[in-house]
């Protein structure tokens, strides 16, 4: 028998605004095994980030149901890390007190962290020298390219070694030049730790490059409408991104997207209100 | 001695800042001095900042007097309107139930003209010190609570996501987030707040009370004696320009961040 998954949707629906509200999410299933990567991708406004909000129990679903590593999820997980496609750093602290924010607030460090301040500060510095920000320590975010900003981000989302990390569209304000740089640093730090990631993303190179598993969703309400395995060997290179079956795998998922674009009832709608 | 004009020229810039607030200070009296000569107005209406001069001179003990007592219903009215706007604001900012329920009475609330609160606030506590310090207190709590409710109530959701994500519970939320994100809308809020509180206590000492400038101004408009009267503006004034400084230096030291790019700091860098 498999291990029971670690993240676990079973028809799950979501409406805004009561009963007359938008349907976002109408009866979704996901399932997503423990230290996997998967890629939700989708036409805009189908309901990824509102999934990444109903998985982390931000919002309560309308109707099924949410588990993660085994239970029914009511409210916050209290594991997750996050990170967004705007880095959302705090301007007054310094990049490592930024890093260091979620040890302020998980347990068990929020209890350790006076006492141990020194090992996890070198943990910080560690893992902001991975991420290529070593020497900018003490400088504020505001001193510092959004492309840095966003390796921050992602040093704050990975700090306290989360089991899940969400991932919502953390590239897609970047150029692409540095958007590449940051696939390469995520599956990185995503070999070494190996937490169960969900990135949603719009970006269907970076879902085939970075996931072990591509998940589609239809236009809004959505759901998952294909899945697709990425059996690329890791470490993926940028340079497999141009062999011709990383191509095929992208042109794949693209037809995907064309068809759920098309079946939608509401398609001009979903263009002009674009909700999450 | 710089080799480099451009840096010359930024520390010369720099020097006429410095010195621009003195001179056009300069600039307004002398112009009052002359207009005041060469259309010879009546002492009893408008006095030359001369005469006002002379007048500070020779009242100086009753002025600095009365100032100190201005000052002191000024700055307790003061620190009790940023404890309690403080503290209401971080409810009202962090409680959209708090907020719907106590906005609209505020509003209303800070629509009262103060003037007319006085002569309730005699009845209540006497001619005297209270009624200034209270006048000062509630004309300066609102820019507090409305400013720091500001703040807290536009912490990015994102933002928020984050921290409940990890497990943060609200009072996690304001202590981190919302309480230093307000503080550049608190301090902001600190320099109108004192320049209204001084506001506050001179039209209660003008209706109601046996000391401080408005109650000295009062006694000697009623004396004809217009040069003290403007002796006394020109002293709140001093004392107004003095607590705003006071205010913007706090505001410096604490969130320099909020005021980046203003001082060359904020360059940023490549990557």
């Amino acid at each position: 028998m498999p291990p029971p998954p670690f993240v676990q949707v079973e028809q799950v629906s979501m409406r805004y605004g009561g009963l007359e509200g938008t349907l976002a999410l109408q009866a979704a299933d996901l399932a997503v095994a423990r230290g996997e990567f998967v890629a939700v991708v989708g036409p805009s406004g189908c309901g990824k980030s509102t999934l990444m909000r109903l998985v982390t129990g931000l919002w309560p679903a309308t109707a099924g149901r949410v588990t993660v590593d085994g239970r029914p999820v009511s409210g916050p997980v209290a594991i997750a890390g996050m990170a967004f496609q705007n880095p959302t750093l705090l301007p007054w602290r310094s990049i490592l007190d930024n890093v260091m924010l979620p040890l302020e607030v998980v347990e068990p460090h929020r209890r350790q962290l006076r006492r141990e301040r020194a090992r996890y500060e070198a943990e910080a510095r560690e893992l902001l020298a991975q991420v290529g920000l070593a020497g900018f320590e003490q400088k504020y975010p505001w001193q510092l390219s959004g492309g840095m900003q966003q390796r921050a981000s992602l040093c704050r989302a990975l700090i306290h070694r989360p089991a899940l990390l969400m991932l919502d569209e953390p590239f897609g304000a970047l150029d692409i030049f540095t958007r590449e740089d940051l696939w390469a640093v995520l599956q990185e730090v995503w070999m070494a730790r190996r937490p169960t990631v969900i990135l949603v993303t719009h970006d269907l190179r970076e879902a085939a490059y970075l996931a072990d598993r591509v998940l589609v969703m239809s236009a809004r309400p959505g759901r998952i409408i294909a899945e697709r395995e990425v059996g690329f060997q890791r470490p993926r290179r940028l340079e497999d991104t141009y062999a011709p079956e990383f191509q095929a795998l992208v042109h794949e998922l693209r037809d995907h997207i064309a068809a759920a674009r098309e079946e939608g009832p509401d398609a001009a709608r979903r263009e002009a209100a674009d909700v999450r | 001695m710089s080799a480099d004009p451009a840096l010359a020229r930024a520390r010369r810039r720099r020097r006429v800042e410095a010195a621009l607030p003195w001179l056009v200070t300069l600039a307004a009296f002398l112009l009052w001095e002359g207009g005041v000569r060469i259309l010879g107005v009546a002492e009893f209406i408008l006095p030359a900042p001369s005469a006002v001069a002379l007048s500070i001179q020779k009242w100086w003990w009753p002025i600095l007097e009365n100032a100190g007592q201005t000052l002191f219903t000024t700055v307790l009215g003061f620190l009790l309107a940023v404890a309690f706007g403080l503290a209401l604001g971080v409810a009202i900012g962090s409680s959209t139930l708090l907020y719907r329920g106590l906005y609209p009475l505020l509003i209303a609330f800070n629509s009262v003209p103060k003037v007319a609160v006085v002569p309730v606030l005699v009845i209540w506590f006497g001619i005297g010190t209270w009624p200034a310090v209270i006048t000062a207190f509630l004309i300066s709590f609102f820019p507090i609570v409305v400013n720091v409710a500001t703040g807290i109530a536009t912490v990015e959701p994102e933002l928020k996501d984050v921290l409940r994500a990890l497990g943060a519970k609200q009072t996690d939320i304001i202590r981190k987030v919302g309480l230093p994100r307000a503080m550049p809308y608190f301090f902001a809020s600190l320099k109108v707040a004192i320049t209204t509180a001084f506001v506050g206590s001179i039209i209660a000492e003008t209706v109601a009370a046996n000391a401080g400038i408005g109650h000295l101004m009062i006694v000697a408009s009623s004396r004809f004696d217009v040069p003290l009267v403007f002796a006394g503006l020109v002293v709140t004034g001093v004392m107004g320009v003095l607590m705003y400084a006071v205010a913007a230096a706090i505001e410096r030291r604490t969130t320099g961040w909020a005021m980046r790019g203003q001082d060359g700091t904020g360059l940023a860098v490549g990557g």
